[in-house]
């Protein structure tokens, strides 16, 4: 028999196992997967008829890389294990930093506090009762010497979360490294630095969306020439699945930011080979185990074909698509807290079989606040266990080969294909976002999944089934009240002791530039070095560049 | 004649920007027949207090889960009311320890609070038998 | 009610706010009440601000704000969004634009869902205008749900009407009912930073140089709200347009059948409402309904024969 012989007498065979098994009663769920797309019964040879093994998988380490983008993946190491904290003041931080690198941890993940996030000082009035809270707050260089006292820069990488102030903090980093006598050609690190997911989900944005993708262009630019090893963006699925989107939407928003940078590169006069390497992304691991992997397959696969035939990038670095894991804050729950280990574990088991770079495990209790010490530990144990125990990493992308797996893998591809047209025929991620296009899908998604919750047709273990009436029982982490009253102390009396000269000139250096389409960078440097405080020059930019105000859509 | 309905102001007051849970239950309450103010975010406790009180509204809901209820949620009450706003019902949102939620209501900061996982068909009666 | 009153005429905002709630939910005091503040109103300058969901007009009015809060004028804001057919709710989300003001006391924003009503409006908008004319607003801003059907309400409610138009849709400039190219005293095509903007402004002139009639012709002014540019060029050619209803003598003519207009429908509004009352009482109306549904009897005898009934006519002589 030949093959076609051979695929019709299956369909046959399959055709009359479908009519005896649709006689059958199943469970009255739903079958779909957590982002609602069907799931069949049996996957067969059949779903992946035109499956070409070269064209779509290839091996690992070479095009398209849906199998990995390392040759060797996790034989040669395993990912890092960065796991994502701060809180309090920079002292309290670098003591839990210096901790988890002695737990083990490969990596350091920076939280700043929302007034960080948002480009204020701790003193100033919006500040009030956030300082410290979700994050480390930093309000100058002399807090990112503490941040980083005894930890050597130029061995442990940092990633920092930050986007909207992302070139102040980054400039505070690479002044730090340099005080340090750690050249800015050897230090390594990521800024997420990602605007655009900021005005599409996380909804923690400062400037407009012109001025802001400008000082990304600048900071592409001035690491190309003086940091060639830091990670200039870390492009970001994560907050617009925890803002309720689905795993398509998920991969199709974030690739198709990806893109709007690119382009934004390529019109600012960048060679797309000089800056598209140090492109990274991040995602979400959440609970649908298949979808999951096949997502993190789908994404490769989709960057480096469009990398290599959109936009012309002919160095291999520059079609492999790096990612940062975090498992799902939004699937954890505040009922039975302790059942968040095992989700969170099902989670970075998705995350590792679908060949992440690196990985951030939730700790059982952020749904109710920062985590505590102990339960921050189980959460990079849960990881050090699926490494060194569970066999998984033995071999690389263990699932390639599924019916299942490998059809998923391509319909999530052509269903983001569906998307980056709609997103072309608005004119693009900047006048999608302006229209309200990303918002209103997430928001549609986000409300259909609580529907489904509520209805039943979703299962949540603890809340909406097998639910007990026992209220948690476990420690939460307190953040001191008093991290404010001290952080705005200590920023008064820098304010006091700095050459403010210095400072007002530096500032009002930066606001010339600003006005200019000169880098920012080298200012901006020049300003964190005499202790200019973040906020003093968020405020300085936002007199030149605006703010942004969010839409009213729901 | 009257035709009454419920008017509830949903406000993030604070620097978070996690607006998931407050938009689904802003959908939950207008599909519920009420009237939903949305503040937008990013709002001072004087904001959320000044826009009470020019919608009038019968229920105000905070959504915050960047761990500064304690700080922002007496406030708001307390301007609330200098504004003789004091028999609205404020109903609070988002990661809020069962401890601190005890604190809020037994001192009369807040009516209620509501935390992940809590259905919306039970905010949404908490609020219409609180009318009724 | 009295008390609300004096302190609404006192300036306070807490008053204002709990008079509109009570128009706008036809308590039973709701024409007392506007009665009582009826001699107080006349000062405001109304303006209607209407056009397409997304055409940007909440960004408009907080961009408008700055120019008229930096010559001292005060101001009130009605912004009226849809209110849900289905379950009778609402959300109410245009302020979002407006919060920079919220905390400036001269300054007074309220939302209204539209309630059933058709035409742009709420039912209870024309009655919350009052109230913050009332309040001593000197400028009040009525922004419409724009859903581009009906625009009625705000020409008979405004005294300028801003329309607000995109560049995008400038493919669809020709086949813009007449109705809003009528309306306008002032036409604003937002985002003018995007293509198109150019020729949605030539076509909306030559539009205009076509129909010549009215001594006013109506500015065309691009602006960008969300970055501030031509909100200055709006402000003046909205003086302008006030300017020449003023001196024109149009204002107090627009005025005055405003008044007109607004006692025919209370006329109606009580009438109906009385003669229903009645009818009611005395008849069982479903019955005669299902008669003339088989054609046993008609329509036009039949409502003679009701109103007999009450001695309408002979009341009237």
């Amino acid at each position: 028999m030949d093959n076609s012989q051979k695929m019709s007498t299956l369909k046959k065979r399959l055709e009359e196992w479908q009519d005896q098994v649709s006689t059958m009663a199943e469970r009255p769920v739903s079958f779909n997967t957590i982002s609602g797309v069907p799931v069949k019964q049996l996957y067969s040879p059949l779903d992946v008829d035109k499956f070409d093994y070269e064209k779509d998988l290839g091996l690992p380490g070479s095009y398209p890389y849906t199998r990995g983008v390392q040759d060797n993946m996790y034989r040669g190491r395993y990912w890092t294990m960065r796991q994502f904290s701060g809180f309090g003041d920079a002292f309290d931080s670098n003591r839990r930093y210096r901790y988890l690198l002695e737990q083990g941890q490969t990596g350091l993940s920076v939280a700043f506090d929302l007034p960080t996030i948002m480009g204020y000082d701790s003193d100033h009035e919006r500040s009030l009762g956030e300082v410290g809270r979700c994050g480390v707050a930093i309000d100058s260089l002399e807090d990112m010497e503490t941040l980083f006292d005894q930890i050597p820069l130029d061995r442990v990488t940092t990633s920092m979360t930050i986007n909207g102030p992302a070139a102040i903090l980054w400039c505070m980093y690479l002044a730090n490294a340099e005080n340090h006598g750690v050249s800015l050609r050897q230090v390594g690190g990521t800024i997420q630095n990602d605007i655009l997911k900021e005005y599409i989900a996380q909804k923690s944005w400062i400037f407009p969306p012109v001025p802001s993708m400008r000082l990304i262009t600048d900071i592409f630019s001035f690491a190309t020439d003086h940091v060639p090893k830091w990670n200039t963006i870390s492009i970001s699925g994560y907050h617009i699945r925890e803002a309720g989107s689905t795993a398509v939407q998920e991969l199709a928003f974030t690739l198709a930011d990806g893109f709007a940078y690119i382009e934004a590169g390529i019109a600012a006069g960048l060679n797309v080979d000089t800056f598209a390497p140090r492109l990274s992304f991040f995602f979400n691991a959440h609970l649908d185990f298949f979808e999951e992997i096949c997502k993190y397959r789908a994404a490769r696969r989709i960057w480096s074909r469009h990398l290599k035939e959109r936009y012309g990038a002919k160095d291999p670095r520059s079609l492999k698509l790096r990612f940062h894991t975090q498992t799902a804050g939004c699937s954890l729950t505040a009922q039975e807290p302790e059942n968040n280990i095992v989700r969170t574990a099902l989670e970075a088991l998705s995350a590792v079989l679908g060949g992440t770079q690196s990985l951030h495990t939730n700790s059982m209790d952020e749904v109710l606040a920062l985590p505590t010490e102990k339960a921050v530990t189980i959460a990079l144990r849960t990881q050090q266990i699926i490494a060194h125990e569970s066999g998984v990493a033995n071999t690389i992308d263990p699932l390639a080969g599924s019916y299942y797996v490998e059809a998923l893998t391509t319909q999530m591809e052509a269903e983001a294909e569906v998307y980056f047209d709609r997103i072309e025929q608005l004119g693009g991620v900047l006048k999608a976002i302006d229209c309200g296009f990303f918002q209103q899908e997430i928001a549609d998604a986000a409300y259909l999944y609580q529907l489904a919750v509520e209805r039943q047709e979703r299962i949540i273990v603890g809340v909406n089934r097998f639910n007990s009436d026992e209220k948690p029982q476990i420690e939460l982490l307190k953040i001191d009240p008093d991290v404010e009253f001290k952080q705005v102390e200590k920023l008064s009396k820098l304010r006091k002791k700095r050459d403010n000269n210095a400072v007002s000139s530096a500032l009002s250096e930066l606001k010339v530039t600003a006005a200019t389409n000169e880098n920012l960078i080298p200012k901006i440097l020049a300003a964190v070095k005499c202790y200019t405080t973040e906020g003093e020059i968020v405020a300085a930019l936002k007199e030149v560049f605006g703010v942004y105000k969010e839409k009213p859509l729901f | 004649m009257t035709s009454k309905k419920i008017r509830v102001l949903v406000a993030k007051p604070g620097l978070d920007g996690h607006d998931r849970g407050a938009r689904v239950v802003a959908r939950a309450l207008r599909d519920a027949g009420m009237e939903v103010i949305y503040t937008g975010l990013h709002q001072t406790p004087e904001q959320v207090a000044e826009t009470a009180l020019q919608e009038d509204v019968d229920v105000v809901g905070l959504s915050i889960l960047s761990g500064t209820h304690m700080t922002l949620v007496p406030k708001i009450k307390r301007l609330l009311v200098d504004n003789s706003m004091k028999d609205v019902l404020l109903v609070v949102g988002g990661i809020i320890p069962e401890e601190d939620a005890m604190v809020l209501i037994n001192e009369g900061y807040a009516d209620q609070v509501f935390t992940p996982g809590d259905a919306l068909e039970k905010i949404c009666s908490y609020i219409t038998g609180h009318f009724t | 009610m009295k008390q609300l009153v004096e302190e609404l005429l006192k300036g306070n905002r807490r008053a204002a706010a709990r008079l509109i709630t009570l128009v706008e939910n036809e308590d039973r005091q709701k024409t007392e009440l506007l009665q009582a503040i009826y001699p107080h109103t006349g000062n405001a300058y109304v303006v209607g601000i209407t056009g397409a969901p997304g055409a940007g007009k909440s960004s408009l009015v907080d961009q408008l704000l700055q120019e008229i809060r930096a010559e001292g004028l005060s101001v009130g804001i009605i912004a009226v969004d849809p209110t849900s057919p289905f379950s009778g709710g609402a959300i109410l989300g245009d302020r979002i634009r407006m919060q920079d003001h919220a905390l400036d006391q001269e300054v007074f924003i309220r939302s209204m869902g539209t309630r059933g009503s058709l035409g742009g409006l709420s039912r209870s908008t024309r009655e919350a205008i009052q109230v913050l004319d009332a309040f001593g607003k000197d400028l009040i801003l009525v922004e419409t749900v724009g859903v581009g059907q009906s625009e009625v309400d705000i020409v008979r409610t405004a005294d300028t009407t801003i329309v607000l138009l995109t560049p995008a849709s400038g493919d669809s400039v020709q086949t813009l009912k007449a109705g809003i190219m009528e309306i306008a005293d002032l036409f604003v095509i937002n985002k003018a930073d995007l293509p198109g903007t150019e020729r949605t402004v030539a076509e909306i002139n030559m539009m205009l140089d076509m129909k010549n009639s009215a001594s006013w012709r109506p500015a065309v002014i691009p602006t960008v709200s969300i970055r501030g540019e031509g909100i200055e060029e709006l402000w003046t050619a909205l003086k302008e347009h006030r300017l020449y209803l003023e001196t024109s003598g149009q204002l107090a003519e627009v005025r005055l059948q405003r008044v007109r207009r607004e006692l025919t429908e209370q006329v109606e509004y009580l009438v109906k409402n009385r003669v229903w009352a009645e009818v009611k009482d005395k008849f069982v109306l479903e019955e005669l309904i299902e008669k003339i549904a088989r054609r046993e009897k008609d329509p036009y005898s039949s409502a003679c024969e009701l109103l007999d009934s009450i001695n309408f006519f002979e009341s009237k002589s």
